[in-house]
């Protein structure tokens, strides 16, 4: 039954005969359908009675052999004879894969399209701001309809949920920073203007932008991929034919935690920090916590304070409208909710830092050094 | 009895066991599937015969899909065993399950075709992990045929699965699953989501490649169309278990409620005049085929 697929040549009275023996299925074929590729020569007549089993892809190699040397088949089973028909009657060139365009032309168009698609992007996330910004003011007309529940589970969501996670994170930046400017600084021999690195740094940069940056990956995300989710699966149609407006239900809700929760937690953030710095200076640098606090008090104005807590809810607000954003631009297939997620933090972070570039010029310019 | 004798019995046990076996391309016996503490298969047997197409009927929940799960190894059921072609499938390994996987092919409800693959290269998977010395040219002629045997038109070949109707892509989930040329095909819903007519060409285009493909088909439908017209058995689940087997004739003469309730149905009697007036004119559908063609035209 399971005889290898066999080949013979010879050449009889009315030219030369192709024998074909064994099992003629895909697991048995070998080398067959190419060595019956290298047949160049006038065959007359391929003679298959020795063949006991036969599939369609066997067939198919029959089919396109007799078809290029023009050979007449002999001594076919009813199995082989129907299923070369069959084969032969499906016999139709299809293409495999779309057409291709010569790589330079479709370098132009990838940068094309790509500029387009950064273009409207761009507008998209305005204009949806801009949608954000009119949802907000007819919830503040009618503050009955804003969703406490919603907005309450948010905040556990977005905030209490991660404080451990920044907090770990802070506590060891706060290290790091302290360890490399002691480093630096001991050329010096200045190491106690290491609580001055730790302290402004924190509260005016690092406490806001290393936040904003978990925030961004922790619930842009989140955000992006739920709402996505939810449009493939059509749950947000049917919220608009019930006549639940999903920016109200869904948008305002994650926009409102991010706003209200990224100054709490960048505060937070920068505490610990200073914690982490306060204790590596304890422990390396020989610097009492007490003294440490003192000089703290003594070169950290409030200004830097203002600045942290004026940044975060700005980021904050970016994160959630470009989560939210990348969510609803989700359609066709599953794989987009996995892209748009990306994008959602990508776009989130690049706007976060691209603005606290803006700020610190504009800080400067107020005079808050 | 002599010991000669005793060894004959035995010779002979041995040889009508093996001829049993023979005869069945899926046994299963005493399956158990639980998920927690929901039990959703118990002591459950089946036998499907090869060169059949066997309808698998049961009401939501009924763990229709998870027999067939089971069955391809994709659920590893709690107790009992499943012999396919006389192998078992529980606890082999990997070597093993290949050499049976390449005899099989299942169509999954959605069609589960690869996103990132044209329809074409999705029917060439199976050849290019299984058969890897099979040529490209000849592959994509492969490919080519397949496309038409299951209906498709040459122009999906190069789409990809997100541009497709459903219709089409079970049809391309189904020529996936026949790459390989399988002796038995598992088809899960084949027909759900489909129109009236498309479910009835698809329900023919699989008795046809059934039969010129001699394959063993078990097959997972709620369409009592598909039924009636091309399942030369059915097994119904119920109360976790299969609780009958058999012809639809046969299965209407059991008393089961559910099985009463499910063919004697308004659905069911629906189902059972079309099919009666399909054998009764014969080549009705050929006729109605022509009539449609003719009123396009009229229509523009």
């Amino acid at each position: 039954m399971n005889r290898p697929a066999e080949l013979s040549e010879e050449t009889g009275d009315n030219g030369a005969v192709l024998r074909l023996s064994g099992n003629l299925s895909v697991s048995c074929l070998g080398e067959l359908p190419s060595r019956l590729d290298a047949i160049e020569g006038p065959v007359k007549t391929l003679d298959m009675s020795d063949v006991d089993h036969i599939d369609t892809i066997g067939a198919w190699t029959i089919h396109r052999f007799v078809a290029r040397v023009d050979a007449r088949i002999e001594g076919a089973s009813d199995d082989a004879t129907r299923l070369i028909e069959e084969v032969n009657k499906v016999d139709e060139p299809v293409a495999i894969r779309p057409d291709r365009t010569p790589p330079f032309q479709r370098v132009l168009g990838e940068i094309g399209d790509a500029t387009i698609t950064a273009g409207q992007t761009l507008l998209g996330l305005l204009g949806f701001f801009g949608a954000t910004l009119v949802t907000a003011w007819t919830l503040i007309r009618h503050p009955r309809r804003i969703r406490v529940n919603a907005v309450v589970q948010r905040f556990e969501v977005v905030g209490v949920s991660a404080l451990a996670i920044i907090g770990l994170m802070s506590f060891l930046i706060g290290i790091v920073i302290a360890q490399q400017g002691s480093v630096q600084l001991r050329q010096f021999g200045m190491e106690v203007l290491t609580i001055n690195l730790v302290g402004r740094l924190t509260f005016r940069e690092l406490g806001v932008l290393m936040t904003a940056i978990m925030v961004a990956g922790r619930s842009g995300s989140a955000f992006a991929a739920q709402l996505g989710t939810m449009k493939l699966t059509e749950e947000i149609d049917a919220m608009r034919t019930i006549g639940v407006s999903p920016m109200e239900a869904l948008v305002m809700p994650r926009v409102t935690a991010a706003v209200v929760m990224m100054p709490l937690l960048g505060f937070y953030s920068s505490i610990v920090a200073i914690i982490g710095g306060g204790f590596l200076c304890a422990v390396s640098l020989d610097i009492p916590p007490i003294t440490f606090i003192q000089r703290l008090r003594e070169v950290v104005p409030i200004t830097d304070l203002w600045v942290g807590l004026i940044k975060a809810p700005v980021f904050g607000l970016i994160i959630a409208i470009s989560g939210c954003f990348q969510g609803l631009q989700v359609k066709a297939n599953a794989e987009e909710v996995g892209l748009r997620t990306t994008s959602a933090v990508v776009q989130a972070i690049f706007l976060v830092i691209v603005i606290d570039a803006f700020f610190a010029v504009f800080f400067t310019w107020v005079g808050w050094n | 009895m002599t010991a000669e004798e005793e060894a004959n019995a035995a010779e002979q046990a041995r040889v009508d066991e093996a001829v049993e076996k023979a005869k069945f391309a899926i046994r299963v016996r005493g399956l158990k599937n639980s998920f927690g503490s929901q039990v959703v298969h118990e002591n459950l047997d089946l036998d499907v015969r090869k060169g059949e197409i066997l309808g698998v009927v049961g009401g939501s929940g009924t763990g229709k899909s998870v027999l067939m799960r089971s069955i391809i190894g994709l659920q590893i059921p709690d107790e009992g065993t499943v012999e396919v072609f006389g192998e078992s499938m529980v606890d082999r390994n990997e070597a093993e399950a290949v050499a049976v996987r390449k005899r099989w092919g299942v169509l999954f409800q959605g069609g589960a075709l690869f996103s990132t693959l044209t329809v074409a290269e999705n029917v060439e998977v199976p050849l290019r992990e299984y058969y890897p010395n099979i040529g490209s040219q000849l592959r994509d002629e492969i490919a080519a045929y397949k496309i038409h045997m299951t209906g498709l038109p040459a122009e999906a070949g190069p789409k990809y699965p997100s541009e497709l109707s459903g219709g089409m892509r079970k049809r391309a989930g189904l020529a996936r699953a026949l790459a390989i040329d399988p002796d038995l095909l598992f088809l899960d819903e084949p027909t759900a989501g489909l129109d009236p007519i498309g479910a009835a060409a698809f329900d023919e285009q699989t008795r046809k490649l059934q039969q010129v493909l001699g394959l063993t088909v078990f097959l997972i439908t709620h369409d009592l169309d598909t039924l009636y017209s091309i399942c030369d058995r059915v097994a119904v689940l119920a109360d976790k278990q299969v609780i009958a087997v058999g012809t639809i004739d046969e299965l209407l003469a059991t008393d089961h409620p559910w099985i009463q309730e499910y063919f004697n149905g308004p659905r069911g009697r629906a189902a059972t005049d079309a099919q009666q007036r399909a054998k009764a004119k014969g080549n009705a559908t050929v006729s109605g085929k022509r009539k449609l063609d003719g009123d396009a035209p009229g229509r523009q």
